[in-house]
């Protein structure tokens, strides 16, 4: 039953072999140090791992800003930068330019194509340890078409006018992703142990039912609104306004924030939830919290990038593969390697058929697809439990 | 030998008048039924005893041990931790004092034993006041959870996984954990189920040591008889969710009170070393002996 990634992890651990007899008794703290080094998470670790996760998107994001339909020279878009960080230039003055290319739709899309990737990872990994399931995302298991729905259903009413407001849509996506996660959990919560496919199915019917109801929405709507819907289900990323962008970044941070709070109690709970209560943790409580918190960061996510796919449960499970389960460093790992996952993304959605674009959600679709069923085929007789 | 459960101690547990029912879900009733259930238990167990709990399949041992972890909450009746109710006291407050070793441990992640024993640290990191997500293992915390490691021989263990290792493995790996709790109380849940021999013996040596060296107080469930009354000072014989006898090996491990209890032949004698009372189950000679006789 040992699990994908394990292996690996496993291997490279053995090879390592330290005897463990170094340590002599394990009396002194000193000494008690290098064995465990090697099986457990430590600052060095998280420290070293976390900046050079930030160091990478730093390059990944400074690439991203030079590609598009017009290219951008890495010094033009430093003096950009520069001057528009010392003399608060924005570029409107000068119409046309390169500069406003960069920092009225470039900057604004890198940073929230960001954001976006980070938090699904996140989620994911929430969701991952709470429901016990390794294949667990909020796409995958319909959390968020429900968001989705809830936001259409919002539109259609016309409660806000723009998809970016962090408004009533917004407040409607999380009520719909909050929904469907309650059924969903309420289905995994119904037979007690449950194997990994049931979970999938549940998410599976929850899409189809959630898909119906958009379309029903959809087709409601006049041909003009319809089709900016149907853009933005695919999943695209839309440069947002400056102010807009600073709400959203300190709501997910917030968010972000409250799961990395977690992560201690998740790292228990994947021994369930019987066991993790025995040992201390307000199982009830941290659930709440991380459902909640998932719901409302799926539903902002959604409600400005529609329906992008996958990141949430390939993401997580790649940097398991490499850096281990513990999720203190798995989360914010997750959130950074998503990030920059996004961002490549994106950037290929932009310029690989440029002009035209190509919605991200096909791009995270096509890539990350395929995994899911590597995953599925690799673990055959380990799924079914 | 056996230890007072004189008044003016303070029992690890007090247990008033216990009541927990499971509900199942039967398709053919279309409704939700109890299941089994403890009913009005009542009984004490002495500060740094060993106690077995045993009974036939389905008694309520499991349920019994998990309401005393405050894993399960009863519908009715108290239960007393050291003299602090257990409704009334924060879960990782029991958890400082009570480490429960469940049946069976599954984990789909790839932690391995290290990090999984010192989860046990878990609930004096919340004490100490840390942020929830942040905060490493200190060498103190490291320390317990390499001598638990030491103690339950599982030491050259640490870098593999804790799903990559055999039964037996993950089982003393998952009391090494209880250990690092440290623990006033030890609820152990069949905890021979998967062992051999050999790692049987060594962990009930291991706790009869803890049990004389710290007073850890041992709360036990087991199938083994053998085990119970080679080890437990007292014995309490669950029979459909009540107390059917509780006292010393001597006074529950009798041959009329198991045939009442499991509906089967048993002899019971004495072992050749401690004298206490020692199960066998009749040969197959001696079976056929019976039914002919029953006839």
């Amino acid at each position: 039953m040992g699990f994908l990634g394990g292996q690996r992890r496993g291997e490279g651990s053995a090879k390592r072999t330290l005897p463990c007899d170094d340590a002599g008794t394990g009396m002194a703290a000193t000494s008690v140090t290098p064995w465990a080094e090697q099986s457990v998470l430590t600052s060095r670790r998280w420290v070293a791992t976390m900046l050079t996760l930030a160091g990478v998107s730093l390059l990944v994001m400074i690439a991203s800003l030079r590609f598009g339909t017009e290219e951008i020279g890495f010094a033009d878009s430093a003096r950009i930068l520069f001057q528009a960080l010392r003399y608060g230039e924005t570029g409107i003055d000068s119409p046309g330019s390169s500069s406003v290319i960069l920092l009225q739709v470039r900057l604004p899309r890198v940073l929230l194509g960001f954001m976006v990737g980070g938090c699904l990872a996140a989620v994911g990994v929430g969701l991952q340890a709470l429901l016990r399931n390794p294949l667990a995302d909020p796409y995958v298991l319909g959390i968020s078409s429900g968001a989705a729905l809830g936001a259409a259903v919002a539109m259609l009413v016309g409660f806000g006018k723009t998809v970016l407001a962090l408004s009533a849509i917004s407040l409607c996506a999380f009520l719909g992703g909050l929904l469907s996660l309650v059924v969903v959990y309420r289905i995994a919560l119904s037979y007690g142990h449950l194997p990994v496919h049931t979970l999938l199915l549940a998410g599976v019917i929850l899409n189809a039912i959630f898909s119906a109801l958009i379309m029903f929405v959809t087709s409601t709507m006049n041909p003009n609104r319809s089709f900016g819907m149907m853009s933005w289900l695919m999943g695209t990323l839309t440069a947002p306004d400056y102010p807009a962008l600073v709400v959203l970044t300190v709501y997910l941070f917030v968010g972000g924030l409250i799961l990395f709070m977690q992560t201690r109690p998740l790292n228990i709970l994947t021994l369930g939830e019987e066991s993790a209560r025995s040992l201390g943790v307000e199982v009830e409580r941290v659930k709440k919290t991380v459902f909640f918190t998932s719901a409302l960061l799926t539903g902002a996510v959604v409600s400005v990038s529609g329906l992008i796919g996958f990141v949430g449960m390939v993401i997580p499970h790649a940097v398991r593969m490499v850096i281990g389960p513990d999720h203190r460093l798995l989360l914010p790992a997750s959130a950074v390697v998503g990030g920059i996952f996004l961002l490549a993304a994106d950037t290929a959605a932009r310029t690989l058929l440029a002009p035209a674009e190509i919605p991200v959600g096909v791009i995270t679709a096509l890539a990350g697809g395929p995994f899911f069923i590597y995953l599925l085929m690799s673990r055959k007789g380990g799924l079914a439990r | 030998m056996t230890k007072s459960t004189a008044s003016g101690v303070t029992p690890a547990y007090k247990v008033t008048q216990l009541t927990f029912t499971y509900r199942t879900y039967r398709d053919r009733s279309r409704s939700w039924e109890p299941d089994w259930s403890l009913k009005g238990l009542t009984f004490e167990v002495g500060s740094g005893e060993i106690f077995g709990v045993v009974g036939p399949n389905g008694s309520g041992k499991t349920s019994l041990l998990k309401l005393l972890a405050k894993v399960l909450r009863p519908q009715a009746g108290r239960v007393a931790l050291f003299g602090h109710e257990l409704e009334g006291m924060r879960q990782d407050a029991v958890a400082r004092t009570v480490a429960l070793v469940p049946q069976d441990s599954q984990q789909i992640f790839p932690f391995t034993i290290t990090e999984t024993v010192l989860m046990g640290r878990f609930p004096h990191q919340q004490s100490r006041g840390s942020l929830g997500g942040f905060g490493w293992e200190g060498p103190e915390d490291l320390r317990l959870a390499r001598q638990a490691m030491e103690e339950t021989d599982i030491a050259h263990l640490a870098h593999r996984l804790i799903s990559d290792v055999s039964g037996g493995e993950r089982q003393r790996a998952i009391i090494a954990r209880a250990l690092t709790q440290e623990p006033k109380v030890l609820l152990l849940d069949e905890p021979t189920a998967f062992l051999d021999l050999n790692h049987q013996l060594e962990i009930c040596t291991i706790l009869r040591r803890l049990n004389e060296q710290q007073g850890l107080t041992v709360v036990l469930s087991s199938h083994d008889l053998n085990l119970v009354s080679q080890y437990c000072d007292r014995i309490l014989l669950l029979k459909d969710g009540t107390v059917f006898r509780l006292g010393t090996p001597e006074e529950v491990i009798r041959p009329d009170v198991l045939e009442t209890v499991y509906r089967c032949e048993v002899l019971v004698d004495r072992h050749p070393v401690s004298g206490l009372p020692r199960v066998t189950l009749p040969s197959r000679l001696a079976v056929g002996v019976a039914h002919r006789m029953e006839r």
